[in-house]
């Protein structure tokens, strides 16, 4: 196995593109993660996507875009595990270089969500559940963390409220990030108020459907050519499955996949939760940031909402999480969301994130989850400081 | 969404009656049915018609409904733990939504799930309604 490093990120702000097509916000990230690596080339391109077929009508990604991007001749292909797609195709293209078989690959994760209507969205969405079973009795996919989140408060005898400050955490970083999709502050009284999607999940629970792309030049370590000072080594890639159905699980309120990727990862890098200095964790829903939080080993069962309550996620917190906005403010362009991880935690670990940087940030860990974590994808990233 | 006449025929034992199946092997029951026993793998199964009567895990009531629902809503959905042992996902029906409550004894019943416009076909299936003691 060789060693991997990310030497170039890239992304385009996450936004409503009306004027832009899925390729044209794809090859945007590409070439800003090319011009931050300073390279003009790469061996191989993995594409994270969910829905380019069913949203705009095209697939074959991998082609399209070394074809757009002037490189059509070299390894291209597309990498699909629902909302987890953006991880995946980190994992893949990790694969790629740590295997041996390519010197520097290009990972983009993009999602174009708005060239149709909301309910053709859901439907799409629908599919990262069971198509026969969930899907075809109108249960979208709001609808099962709906059936997660008031379970989970049955049973940790918790009210809507104590999911409101994940949100406000997500918001308030989501202001100083200009590629976010929300920059506007919002309150705890707004969030309270704001309406119901599927009880007791409401707007404020929810990510966004958008658009947008993010891009890295992944690297083995001896070809950095020049970038060895900004580089930052990929610590742990791992995967790990669960049921694709929520009915299905023996315990529907432990993302067993979550669980099994973090120690996989925790295993590969060579250390324990607590070495974690910030977690990109995915926010689809407020409901996840908890159970993951759980899941992955920073809080007991069922107490993950504490850490929000007491402060713990914020950036100069214990724990920070969502630390330029989250799938909940940065917004959730499905198969980008994990690759915008990945580029916010390289931020992160240069010292470039600004207003948001977290202090003295070494050690990353990003997680992309596929349905309702029927997919965890955990990649842990190293700094030098 | 496929909607060929044959993918909803080869699922109306389902829709229509419940029927799972169950590990010849080691007696895991199953709603949907398995190919492979994710407790023994094996490979050998029966089929088995689960009773439909159960109690509510949990519920939501969907105020946007994804294309092919959209006319239906709000409608409410829950997890029904069946009395056999495996949960199913389902529609809730003849229920006011402020009237469900976690643990409700509930029972399936076939009704009606939606239409596909004026010429399209239309698609029955299991919902559960709270059970008449």
């Amino acid at each position: 196995m060789r060693d991997v490093s990310i030497i170039g990120i890239g992304q385009t702000p996450v936004r409503e593109h009306w004027d832009k097509s899925l390729r044209q916000l794809a090859v945007e990230a590409l070439l800003a993660a090319l011009k931050d690596a300073h390279v003009d080339e790469v061996d191989a391109i993995y594409v994270g996507n969910m829905l380019s077929g069913e949203l705009t009508g095209q697939e074959h990604l991998g082609a399209l875009l070394a074809d757009q991007l002037g490189m059509n001749g070299i390894a291209a292909m597309k990498v699909e595990a629902a909302c987890g797609a953006g991880g995946s195709a980190i994992h893949a293209g990790y694969l790629g270089i740590a295997a041996g078989q390519y010197r520097r690959v290009a990972v983009v994760g993009v999602e174009k969500m708005t060239d149709l209507w909301n309910g053709n969205v859901a439907a799409g969405l629908a599919m990262a559940a069971d198509g026969e079973y969930e899907a075809a009795n109108g249960i979208s996919f709001v609808g099962l963390n709906a059936l997660i989140m008031r379970r989970y408060m049955y049973e940790y005898d918790l009210v809507e409220e104590d999911f409101a400050p994940f949100a406000l955490n997500a918001h308030t970083n989501a202001v100083n990030n200009p590629n976010a999709m929300f920059r506007k502050a919002v309150t705890l009284d707004q969030i309270r108020k704001s309406k119901k999607v599927a009880d007791p999940i409401s707007l404020f629970d929810a990510s966004p459907v958008c658009d947008g792309a993010a891009a890295l030049i992944l690297s083995r370590r001896e070809n950095l050519n020049g970038n060895s000072a900004r580089a930052i080594e990929i610590a742990a890639s791992t995967i790990a499955t669960d049921t694709l159905a929520l009915h299905d699980r023996q315990d529907p309120l432990w993302l067993r996949a979550v669980e099994l990727s973090s120690i996989k990862a925790y295993a590969q890098a060579g250390i324990t939760p607590q070495d974690i200095d910030l977690f990109e964790l995915h926010d689809a829903f407020s409901i996840i940031a908890p159970m993951s939080l759980e899941a992955a080993g920073f809080a007991r069962r069922g107490t993950g909402t504490y850490l929000a309550r007491d402060g713990a996620i914020a950036i100069d917190g214990k724990l920070p999480i969502s630390t330029m906005g989250g799938l909940k403010a940065r917004g959730h362009p499905i198969g980008a969301s994990g690759v915008y991880q990945a580029v916010e935690a390289v931020q992160q670990l240069r010292g470039e994130a600004d207003k948001n940087q977290v202090q003295n940030a070494r050690l990353a860990m990003t997680q992309s989850l596929g349905g309702v974590a029927a997919t965890a994808v955990t990649h842990i990233l190293r700094g030098k400081g | 969404m496929a909607e060929h006449l044959a993918s909803n025929w080869r699922l109306r034992e389902q829709r229509y009656q419940l029927i799972g199946n169950v590990c010849l092997k080691c007696g895991a029951k199953y709603f949907p049915p398995r190919q492979v026993c994710t407790v023994c793998r094996g490979t050998e199964f029966e089929p088995y018609q689960f009773s439909g009567k159960g109690e509510l895990y949990s519920f939501t009531t969907l105020r946007q409904g994804p294309a092919g629902f959209e006319n239906y809503t709000p409608y409410s959905v829950g997890m029904i733990k069946l009395d056999e042992g495996p949960m199913v996902e389902a529609m809730l029906t003849d229920v006011n939504d402020d009237e469900l409550e976690i643990g409700m004894r509930v029972e399936m019943v076939t009704r009606r799930i939606r239409e596909e416009g004026e010429r399209g076909i239309l698609i029955y299936g299991y919902k559960f309604r709270p059970m008449s003691e």
